[in-house]
């Protein structure tokens, strides 16, 4: 590769990344020259500025024809544009909470790395979202993976955020060799790295044989993706790590960690077994046959994440078996390839909702906990009284994840259920556990509600609230309502930006 | 001017929830004056949409449709597939319904004079509780009534456990839990028909479901079908509530604010009812009509039930609570007698039970507030110490166990003529309730009114007074007007009533 070569590509259609890389090496840099004494909270907004610039230059790429540059590595395709938005939306979000983060030991010394770990992090997850091919999509897993490592432990005097930050390293990295096992099958069978090479291949595999090996490596990628995405029997890790660390970094995992998931999962699936041919005959499509073992995994995520969210005393925990029940909802949307019409809005809103409702209620766990000190369930006791606005804007989020028609969480799960339905057989079992599991979520998720409004306050301290996590509450209290009301607003936009998503895997 | 009247009617409301919302927490007097007046926007609209009926204008003209939600990117098929509308509309029916809910809620908001704290949330909520109520009987297509229908939950969860009695949280949590699995089945149903369909208009959906339209995706089969119309009516049943699906509403009735009671055994409940009449009987008649022998049934059931339990009750609201499953229970027998008199009397009953059920709660209301309790043993000979109250009572005691001239005596009339005409033995077997309902309200209002005086009733300005007339002599007066001159309610109706018999084929 000459130099020519070099730059012939339209480096353009990486500006986003270019500008996130920046942006962490220069806050590494002043974070290395700056004197001891100096505030490193003034980084946030530093920070801040990188995502906003970045999200404004993917915005100039939106209306740009999808381009695929690197010999065909990194591609900017709608899919790709569409949740790299999400992903700086939710950063911007949470680069906010975290400049609001007063812990009582934390965040406050070690501020600097925080910020360059999560735009490092950041990038990860946009890579994986523009990945064509699987080292590609590889690499930016893993530079995401290290990046929250790091952050879970960032407390380091702190023992439970040291525990949260082994165990996650542990589990994540058992899930990344299956991965990474299960690609090298892939490999193996299609003797390419390219996604859009190896879906070729595979879509004329009728070898019964390698069909196995395809399945096997199936099962692997998904297995270790799980992890990522917390779905249960994989699930484990999720209440410990969140219990442990630092509640923006929680909002980090549970939103950004979570759509990267779902975005390799999407990437990974629909460009490669959703062509593959599933038996000799090459009559039915691989994921067709195989997707009773998404549904089942769907299924039963969302069973444990609900049950167990019953008996949490402590909201961090709650609110991860809350996060392990939603990303079962998502996978019912997956598995129903959302009846075939359905998939890729359904995914992207809910996603959405996700990001708007998950993250506002974080800031207002961040505001109580780190005023009181403790994540109990009865910090929340008598919010209703004391600060009545707080206490809507929470009520709002909590309405939103339990799908209360109004929000955004009620349109999602509607997205979802219409995929469910509408195909022949209807995938009812499946609709069924969601729905049930709806039900049983409004009793944790009322519960919490109850001790806002119907408790008495413990304590007469005045909730101070700082501009940047106002800001985070104002804008995620009217995105979750507007979607709501207006899910049009949303619709829209993705149908005339982003099409039918149908430069997914044709290459160039 | 025409369009807009509608979604005025709706969110009128609104009006007193921003007045509400901007006074300050103290100021008592004020907030209740003001969440009343929030109450008297849409009251006077619905007046004035029935003056227009009255005047001849065809209800159809004030229909309003505007695009809201596209699901999915389906326009290379049919723009108009998945696309949810913001619809409003109204006929006969629903009319009635409005009248009956913005009567109720402004009386409801005057009963509410005797909550005693937190007057600002209690009215913005109750005010939100109203534009739910009056949504779901306007809606025209599946989602916004589902929208409506969650939206008078919430609202009824924290009201009801924010201000009721003591075991005002119990209740609460099971008001939610059942009206939330009842709501989840209604979901599915919709979801299915609009997955399957494309559409959640009402009119298109029986149109469809009827003469059988072509289905671009997935077919709805015969049997599911069935299966659809047996969950609408499970649904709408938890609502109502039928026999099996009632513990929850008994606690409501026991722990919720008397004036909440009001509007729930008024008006929501009444939502149930409305429920089977649109959608179990509306869009699936075929299935509706195989399915009618156990709508009887269990209206029987729930009919001796509710006349039983009540009949041996202490607690003067658990009476009411079981009266009004029994009186539920009628409804669900004149819905399944297939003909003209059943299902009038089915919607005479609905009427007027919610005018009687809000009499009645409002006077429970009173009771509480003078003598702190509302067990039967405790009182005793308020004859003489509250005697204008007493008379209210006996009076709506009579009207709810169906005296002659009384809007319960048209109800049960109708529903038993009709049934007897299409299921005679069932209808033999729900006579003997006829007998229990008076045995259960005269023992009650005896208990109360005469026997010997109580020590806690002893004191002499005890009877009603002021703005306690208001809601008493304009209920008392609505249950007798409809009793003696009841093409009041028939006149609205034959319209949808007419149009129902033709769909079942008519008899």
């Amino acid at each position: 590769m000459d130099w020519n070569t070099m730059l012939s590509y339209n480096w353009g259609a990486m500006m986003p990344e270019f500008i996130i890389l920046g942006t962490a090496m220069i806050l590494s840099i002043l974070d290395l020259f700056w004197p001891k004494h100096f505030n490193r909270r003034k980084l946030a907004w530093l920070a801040l500025t990188g995502i906003i610039l970045a999200c404004l230059s993917l915005i100039s790429l939106l209306s740009f024809e999808s381009v695929s540059i690197l010999s065909d590595t990194f591609r900017l395709d709608s899919f790709a544009k569409a949740f790299k938005l999400l992903l700086l939306f939710g950063a911007g979000l949470i680069i906010l909470l975290a400049e609001s983060y007063e812990p009582q030991e934390g965040l406050h010394e070690h501020r600097g790395e925080f910020y360059y770990l999560f735009l490092t992090a950041l990038l990860g997850a946009m890579i994986m979202s523009s990945s064509g091919d699987l080292i590609t999509l590889f690499v930016g897993l893993e530079l995401l993976s290290l990046s929250s490592y790091i952050l879970v432990g960032i407390r380091k005097h702190d023992l439970k955020s040291n525990e949260a930050s082994m165990k996650y390293v542990i589990n994540g990295g058992i899930s990344t060799a299956i991965t990474l096992f299960g690609m090298s099958y892939l490999y193996g069978v299609t003797g390419s790295v390219n996604l859009a090479e190896m879906s070729r291949t595979m879509a004329a595999l009728t070898d019964g044989q390698l069909q196995y090996i395809m399945g096997l490596a199936f099962f692997m990628v998904f297995v270790g993706l799980s992890f990522k995405i917390a779905a249960a029997p994989f699930h484990m890790w999720a209440p410990d790590v969140y219990e442990g660390a630092p509640t923006p970094v929680v909002a980090f995992l549970s939103v950004i960690s979570k759509i990267a998931g779902f975005v390799i999962i999407l990437r990974i699936f629909l460009s490669l077994f959703q062509t593959a041919s599933g038996d000799v005959f090459g009559a039915l499509d691989f994921l067709e046959k195989n997707n009773i073992y998404i549904a089942s995994l769907a299924g039963l995520t969302i069973i444990i994440g609900n049950v167990i969210a019953l008996r949490q005393q402590n909201l961090k925990r709650l609110f991860a078996y809350s996060s392990i029940a939603h990303a079962g909802y998502l996978l019912v949307a997956v598995a129903t390839l959302g009846g075939g019409y359905f998939l890729m809005d359904t995914v992207w809103y809910y996603l959405l909702a996700y990001v708007l409702m998950n993250i506002g209620v974080f800031a207002v766990i961040q505001l109580l906990s780190s005023q009181s000190g403790s994540d109990d369930i009865s910090i929340l006791a008598g919010l209703g009284k004391k600060s009545p606005y707080l206490a809507i804007a929470f009520t709002v989020f909590i309405l939103s994840l339990a799908g209360i028609p109004g929000t955004t969480g009620f349109i999602g799960k509607l997205n979802i259920f219409l995929g469910t339905f509408i195909t022949e057989p209807g995938h009812f079992v499946l609709a069924g556990i969601m729905i049930a599991g709806t039900i049983v979520s409004y009793v944790y998720y009322f519960g919490l509600l109850v001790q806002v409004f119907f408790r008495p306050f413990h304590s007469d301290k005045v909730i101070k609230i700082r501009s940047g996590l106002y800001t985070v509450l104002i804008i995620c209290v009217i995105g979750t309502i507007i979607f709501g009301v207006a899910p049009n607003l949303a619709f829209d936009f993705i149908h005339d930006q982003f099409g039918d998503f149908t430069d997914f895997i044709s290459s160039k | 001017m025409n369009v807009y009247l509608l979604s005025l009617l709706v969110f009128s409301p609104l009006l007193g929830i921003v007045m509400v919302a901007l006074m300050p927490k103290k100021e008592e007097r004020t907030i209740k004056q003001f969440g009343f007046f929030g109450t008297l926007p849409p009251l006077f609209l619905s007046f004035f949409l029935c003056s227009q009926y009255y005047s001849g204008v065809a209800l159809s003209l004030f229909d309003i449709k505007v695009n809201w939600i596209r699901f999915g990117n389906l326009e290379v098929y049919d723009p108009k597939l998945f696309t949810v509308n913001f619809e409003l509309g109204l006929d006969g029916l629903s009319l009635i319904f409005i009248l009956l809910t913005t009567i109720i809620s402004s009386l409801a908001a005057i009963a509410s004079i005797y909550i005693k704290q937190e007057w600002k949330g209690y009215y913005l909520l109750f005010l939100i509780l109203e534009i739910g109520m009056l949504g779901v009987f306007t809606a025209e297509n599946l989602i916004l009534f589902f929208i409506f229908f969650e939206m008078t939950l919430i609202p009824a969860f924290f009201l009801i456990g924010r201000w009721g009695f003591l075991e005002r949280e119990k209740a609460s949590y099971s008001f939610l839990i059942y009206n939330g699995i009842g709501s989840a089945v209604l979901l599915v149903v919709i979801l299915i028909l609009f997955a399957r369909t494309g559409t959640t208009n009402i009119a298109a959906l029986t149109q469809m479901m009827t003469m059988g339209g072509v289905s671009l995706f997935a077919p709805i089969s015969g049997s599911m079908k069935y299966g659809l119309c047996l969950a609408f009516l499970i649904a709408f049943a938890v609502k109502l509530p039928v026999f099996p699906f009632h513990s929850w509403m008994v606690r409501v009735h026991a722990e919720a604010p008397p004036s909440i009671v009001m509007i729930h055994a008024g008006v929501l409940l009444k939502i149930g009812a409305y429920g089977i009449i649109r959608f179990g009987m509306g869009i699936f008649p075929e299935q509706y009509k195989s399915l009618a022998f156990t709508v009887v049934l269990f209206g029987v059931l729930s009919f001796l039930y509710g006349a039983f339990l009540a009949l041996v009750q202490t607690d003067f609201k658990l009476v009411l609570a079981y009266s009004s499953i029994s009186h539920m229970g009628i409804v669900m027998m004149g819905l399944g007698a297939l003909n003209e008199a059943g299902i009038q009397g089915a919607i005479f009953q609905v009427i007027s039970h919610g005018l009687i059920a809000a009499l009645l709660f409002f006077l429970v209301g009173v009771l509480y507030e003078r003598t702190g309790t509302t067990m039967l043993p405790k009182l005793g000979g308020l004859a003489k110490s509250m005697p204008v109250f007493s008379g209210f009572m006996l009076a709506c005691g009579m009207a709810s166990l169906g005296l002659p001239g009384m809007s319960g005596f048209i109800s049960e009339f109708m529903v038993f003529l009709g049934l007897f005409k299409s299921q005679p033995t069932l209808a033999a077997v729900g006579v003997i309730g006829l007998i229990l309902t008076a045995v259960y309200i005269l023992r009650a209002v005896m208990l109360m009114t005469f026997g010997k005086t109580n020590s806690l009733v002893e004191k002499e300005k005890w009877d009603l007074k002021g703005l306690e007339f208001v809601p008493a002599l304009v209920l008392l007066g609505l249950i007798i007007s409809v009793g003696v001159y009841p093409n009041l309610l028939g006149g609205p109706l034959q319209g949808t009533i007419e149009a129902m018999m033709l769909a079942l084929g008519g008899r």
